[in-house]
């Protein structure tokens, strides 16, 4: 039998302090959306706490929906009871039974908010406890360490039963943090960097280099669909596409090769700050960790974190790969990220790019380029955005 | 007219047909041309896999595009078994599995695969136990349908999931041709790990179909050629075809809870009528939970049922049998036989299928035209053959 309601317990910072109400808004107005396509679900709203009457919609469906909202602490598959100590004993027994791998030990814990039905909480576990001791053989009691706890929630108007705690995404609500400004590249890493950018409640803009004709709009096109997948957590997202392809070429002859990488990459750092200042953002999220690539030395993110003044937020900092990659498989931006596009740190790649970057050398090089900054201020100027949602529907979807 | 063969191909959906004739002439490019109408052709294909997959409850990397149910069966056993033939030489499947499952594991014995085809009992279902003492350590495969093409007998595919999941060794392929957009399908809480599905009968296009492979399985392709679908089945994809289905299957999947209960309903209906016409014995159990509620089967011992297609059809009904025409001759059906009937029994089985379009009153309408046929045939009837009360006859239905 289907789980009858979800009980979504709510984070504990977002039940104080000024931006209570802003905070709750803006999680419910997500869930509501994310469900969107189970209308049967039906609400109840307590105080850090949500009631989601499932109606016959599936319980693994709209928990996959909920996995994706941050602020969510935990929620349970519940099944509901009447206020009738027969009934709640009957479907005790039933989600009991339910439990995989069968539990040895148990025990009843209850919260009566309804006083004035005749048992108070202790003789409700007592009962029902005991109801279901009979009936369940090799099951025992422990109320220190039990495998399950059958847990009795007594509302006014009627009884939820569950023993499952789900852990949720965590984190804050999208926005509660402030704005920030995420370098998305079509690798693994950017992606997964501006979901742990998202879960701490940042609003994230996404911004992406592009060098056509040399990238193809296949890589632009990814590009748009990693996006779509992260306002699948936090909601509608704008993506700034800067066209790069003028100062890429025009820098190969100035620069040498072995710095072109460090050289390029702070160069978009300036781009991505400028559009942050106008953006109104105040952080740089980006996807680089320690040692991956010959760019992600600590002299190379030295040496291109100098360009910026404001903080750059590097969530991966010190992940494995491995662990990337699985952030990238829960999150869906995986199966995108590997599609084989190139984009604009793959080409042009130098073969023995350095490891140690001369400050002196790289500053020296930016010099020789005195038509740096104007192609920087065109860039921005030139900066195409674009506003990207999971449920936007484009010419293409009419067909399905 | 009336069109009672909905288990053998369904009309294309309107919807449907407009979106393929748009595709065809609009979005010609091929998915893997690097310029714009590439890319676009390729979107479509992406968009037809997402919305099967969501459909599904499965990641789109799961969904390969095939030519429809006869390749899917073929790719999966074929393509599991080849790329696992060194972890093991045993397969099992069903007596009463669909012909192009049925026959690839005749070609695999050819090969030296040892192959158990499993009983079915006198309803058509095949026993969970019988697949457990079945296995062994050299099992590699166990290859069951969700819904009996021919009779309707659902199969106990969950049960035999839950067994097969305490065997990773065991890949567990379900030919789910005549049950998506009829029946539940949930591939992951079910442990399949390959899944074979049709668009033609759901009122999708010919020539499309698909094969959801479980991340993580492999698959030794079938074709040589350009890797398109994961590898796993190279050639230029059929971009409209395959929009064609994703809408198709979408529109029947949600259609699905609402219909059942249409379909249900429309079953109980023709099988009471059918209980109670003498010459007639319905197939399969008498429990519709066990049944898939789109069609019915049954039998009228000692009649030809090509004479009873053809005289129906001069009323306007169209429906089918099942048994095969061998020189003219009714040979019995396989699938009959292997449910215990007797050899004349089993080769006068008619199959009446539909889609939820249609009513109660047309079904009735199939079933006074049918009783008026049999009332004039009946005569005809060699002595001695046919219906009889002392005749043990197991599996028919209340």
């Amino acid at each position: 039998m289907q789980p009858e309601v979800i009980i979504v317990r709510l984070g504990e910072v977002m039940l104080k302090g000024r931006n209570r109400g802003r905070f709750v808004r803006t999680v419910h107005a997500q869930i509501a959306d994310l469900l969107g396509a189970m209308p049967r679900i039906g609400w109840k709203q307590e105080f850090g706490r949500l009631y989601l009457e499932l109606n016959g919609e599936r319980y693994e469906e709209a928990a996959r929906q909920l996995d994706k909202v941050f602020g969510i602490v935990s929620y349970s598959p519940a099944w509901k009871a009447p206020l009738d100590l027969e009934a709640i004993q009957e479907t005790g027994l039933m989600v009991m039974k339910r439990v995989e791998p069968a539990p040895a030990t148990f025990k009843v814990s209850s919260r009566r908010a309804n006083k004035r039905f005749p048992l108070d909480s202790q003789q409700i576990s007592y009962e029902v406890g005991g109801y279901i001791l009979e009936r369940m053989s090799g099951l025992t009691v422990d109320v220190r360490h039990p495998e399950a706890e059958l847990r009795v929630d007594m509302r006014q108007e009627e009884v939820y039963l569950y023993t499952e705690v789900a852990a949720g995404n965590g984190g804050y609500p999208i926005g509660s943090n402030g704005r920030a400004m995420l370098m998305l590249s079509g690798g693994i890493d950017s992606p997964v960097a501006g979901w742990m950018a998202m879960r701490r409640g940042l609003e994230i803009e996404a911004v992406h280099f592009h060098s056509y004709p040399y990238t193809s709009d296949r890589a632009k096109d990814k590009v748009i669909e990693l996006t779509k997948t992260l306002t699948q957590y936090g909601g509608p997202l704008k993506l700034h596409l800067v066209g790069f392809t003028d100062i890429q070429t025009r820098m190969l002859e100035a620069v040498r090769e072995n710095i072109r990488i460090t050289v390029m990459r702070r160069i978009m750092m300036r781009i991505t700050e400028k559009l942050a200042h106008r953006r109104k953002a105040l952080g740089i999220v980006t996807g680089e960790n320690l040692g991956q690539v010959a760019s992600q030395t600590l002299p190379s993110l030295h040496a291109i974190g100098q360009v910026a003044t404001l903080p750059i937020l590097r969530p991966l900092i010190t992940l494995d790969k491995q662990e990337i990659i699985r952030w990238a498989e829960k999150i869906g931006t995986y199966e995108t990220s590997i599609l084989p596009y190139e984009d604009c740190c793959t080409i042009f790649v130098p073969k023995s790019p350095t490891t140690n970057p001369n400050m002196a050398v790289v500053e020296r090089a930016e010099q020789a380029m005195p038509w740096l900054d104007e192609a920087i201020e065109e860039a921005v100027a030139k900066t195409e955005t674009i506003e990207v949602y999971w449920k936007q529907r484009d010419t293409l979807d009419r067909f399905f | 007219m009336l069109y009672l063969d909905s288990c053998a191909t369904t009309p294309v959906h309107p919807d449907v047909a407009a979106v393929i004739h748009e595709v065809m002439g609009t979005f010609y490019g091929n998915p893997s041309s690097i310029h714009r109408l590439g890319l676009e052709a390729e979107q479509l294909v992406t968009k037809a896999r997402r919305v099967l997959a969501d459909a599904l409850g499965v990641r789109p990397g799961e969904i390969v595009f095939t030519s429809g149910g006869t390749e899917s069966n073929n790719l999966a056993i074929k393509g599991a078994v080849n790329a696992n033939r060194a972890r093991g030489r045993h397969l099992i499947t069903s007596a009463v599995e669909h012909a192009s499952v049925y026959e690839a594991f005749r070609q695999l014995e050819d090969e030296g695969f040892h192959v158990t085809y499993l009983p079915v009992d006198e309803t058509g279902a095949v026993r969970v136990e019988d697949v457990e003492k079945a296995l062994t350590d050299e099992t590699i495969l166990v290859s069951l349908m969700h819904v009996n093409n021919e009779v309707g007998r659902i199969q106990p595919i969950e049960e035999v999931g839950r067994l097969l999941g305490a065997r990773p060794k065991v890949l567990f392929h379900v030919d789910a041709i005549q049950s998506i957009g009829k029946l539940p399908v949930r591939l992951s809480e079910w442990g399949i790990d390959l899944l074979s599905g049709s668009a033609h009968k759901l009122e999708g296009p010919k020539g499309a179909g698909l094969l959801y492979v479980r991340e993580g399985v492999r698959l030794t392709p079938l074709f040589s050629g350009g890797g398109q679908e994961h590898g796993y089945r190279s050639g230029t994809e059929n971009v409209p075809l395959i929009v064609g289905m994703a809408k198709a299957i979408r529109m029947a999947m949600d259609a699905q809870p609402d219909n059942r209960r249409k379909l249900e309903q429309l079953r109980a209906g023709l099988v009471s009528r059918l209980s109670e016409m003498p010459d007639v014995q319905v197939s399969g159990s008498g429990r519709p939970e066990e049944m898939a509620p789109h069609l019915v089967h049954f039998t009228c011992p000692g009649m030809k049922s090509e004479v009873i297609v053809h005289a129906l059809e001069q009323a306007g009904i169209f429906i089918s049998t099942r048994s095969a025409c061998a020189s003219g001759e009714s040979s019995p059906s396989r699938v009959l036989l292997a449910m215990g009937m007797d050899k004349e029994r089993a080769a006068s089985g008619l199959r009446v299928s539909y889609t939820a379009s249609r009513t109660a009153g047309e079904l009735a309408r199939f079933a006074d035209e049918l009783a008026a046929v049999l009332a004039k045939l009946s005569p005809m009837r060699p002595a001695g053959a046919g219906r009889s009360v002392l005749q043990p006859e197991g599996g028919s239905a209340s």
